[in-house]
């Protein structure tokens, strides 16, 4: 069996993980925030100890401005719902997921100017177009570090030099970077930095959050939601101080100490040393497609411009049969179609059919990329060698 | 009643847990208990330490940056 479908969720997890999570429901239990008693207490330390570790591995200013959340797309939902007001314009790329395209788009409607810069057909970004595209009421620059369809990594620490020099916010969505391509957020200048816990964090699904930088005043974050946070109870407002101002309602601690266990792997193994592992598998992979008569392979095509996330088709086949036929007779997992991402795929002209996308993380090994490839060859030839007419899509 | 212990109230659980860190570094024994009713209506908890080592606590927390919102003893 081999699972390249990594860029959706990463599987397996690391040693450590469930074990946290075991911990915490078995021997603890109990709701942060919400009482004093020990294991009250203990499931805090939990929290605070994934905000710890979160903090290190990005390099955040302080823990505590570290929000937990459900996922990725909630964090951006906060970062763009709670800073984008009417008459503010924000600037995002055409390689951008529909978790920040939805919500710009909706915003949009609600008075938000928004200008979508295009970019090449491999995914590229040219830091100069963004610079272009910055008006007298632009607030923010809105981009993902790394395309979740052809891993195109983007210009971040240029994105972030161009923010600082016009005052503007950056937002970043690591979902398909955190943890696989080092990100530095004092010197990559990302204002606002929003992770997903169960990709390349290699923690449980249900973990992620949004990292302020210090020039991000809490005071103007407008919170998704409002309720119970533990503290200031005799308060009938919410408390305006993090994380707590973003974290009403009972966290998904369970997740979170998994997720805390995942970012201790990760530091552990180095972001460096999991970047070089996924930068050779997604070489060989690479390579071998562009190889392989009847494939067209989408992206940089260079390893070293993206993250091991490779997004291909095969002439004559649908990219649905292609996965179908990859997990009934190959035992091969991975994802087909537009991965939430028709922007993306307007962008590398492969809308509305998709493609079939490989996603590698730090568990897959060279044998498995060989054993794909030779999949992908024999379904290339097979569909050559078929007579025309007989084709299932025809 | 004489109390051996004074309490340091905080914003919330997560600075509380901050603070138990920031005293544990700095060699001051502290146990985070509930924030007694008379002092405060929060549900969150607090850091109780001895009185004498009330000014170290105090002088640790503000080199850490951490602000009580009251010191009072119990």
């Amino acid at each position: 069996m081999i699972y390249f479908d990594n860029a959706a969720t990463s599987w397996p997890k690391p040693p450590g993980v469930v074990e946290a999570m075991a911990h915490f429901m078995n021997d603890i239990g109990a709701n942060p925030g919400r009482a004093g008693h020990r294991l009250a207490v203990e499931a805090g330390r939990i929290l605070y100890r994934a905000r710890e570790a979160v903090a290190e591995l990005f390099h955040a200013p302080d823990p505590l401005r570290v929000t937990f959340g459900q996922n990725v797309t909630e964090a951006l939902n906060l970062a763009l719902r709670g800073l984008l007001r009417p008459g503010d314009h924000a600037i995002t790329s055409s390689v951008e997921h529909n978790s920040v395209m939805r919500p710009l788009r909706a915003l949009e409607g609600q008075g938000v100017e928004l200008t979508v810069v295009p970019c090449s057909p491999q995914g590229f970004l040219d830091p100069h177009d963004l610079e272009k595209a910055i008006r007298p009421n632009t607030t923010m620059l809105v981009l993902n570090h790394a395309s979740n369809v052809v891993g195109t990594l983007l210009p971040i620490a240029e994105a972030g030099r161009i923010a600082r020099q016009y005052g503007l916010f950056l937002l970043v969505d690591a979902a398909q970077s955190a943890g696989a391509y080092p990100i530095d957020m004092q010197s990559d200048c990302i204002d606002l930095l929003a992770f997903t816990g169960h990709k390349s964090l290699y923690g449980p699904m249900g973990s992620g959050g949004l990292i302020l930088g210090e020039r991000v005043d809490p005071g103007r974050l407008e919170p998704l939601k409002r309720g119970g946070t533990g503290s200031r109870s005799e308060w009938e407002e919410q408390p305006p101080f993090l994380p707590d101002k973003c974290e009403s309602g009972t966290p998904n601690v369970p997740a979170l100490a998994g997720l805390e266990a995942g970012v201790r792997w990760v530091l552990q193994q180095g972001v460096e040393h999991i970047r070089q592992h996924e930068m050779q598998l997604a070489q060989q992979l690479i390579e071998g497609l562009r190889e392989t008569p009847g494939v067209t392979l989408y992206g940089p095509g260079d390893a070293s411009k993206q993250t091991a996330t490779v997004s291909f088709n095969i002439a004559g086949l649908e990219p649905s049969e292609v996965g179908l036929r990859l997990d009934e007779e190959y035992n091969i997992f991975c994802r087909v179609g537009l991965h939430c991402s028709p922007a993306a795929h307007k962008t590398i002209g492969t809308f509305p059919q998709g493609t079939v996308r490989f996603g590698m993380g730090a568990f897959n090994d060279a044998a498995q990329v060989t054993t794909a490839l030779q999949a992908i060859r024999a379904l290339a030839r097979g569909v050559h060698e078929q007579p025309i007419l007989c084709h299932p899509c025809l | 009643m004489n109390s051996p212990y004074c309490v340091i109230l905080v914003s919330s659980t997560s600075y509380a847990i901050r603070g138990e860190q920031i005293l544990h570094r700095a060699g001051v024994q502290c146990k985070l208990i509930p924030v007694p009713r008379h002092l405060s209506s929060d549900c969150g908890v607090c850091l109780r330490l001895a009185k004498e080592d009330r000014q170290a606590a105090l002088k640790a927390l503000e080199a850490a940056h951490l602000a009580p919102e009251a010191v009072c003893d119990l």
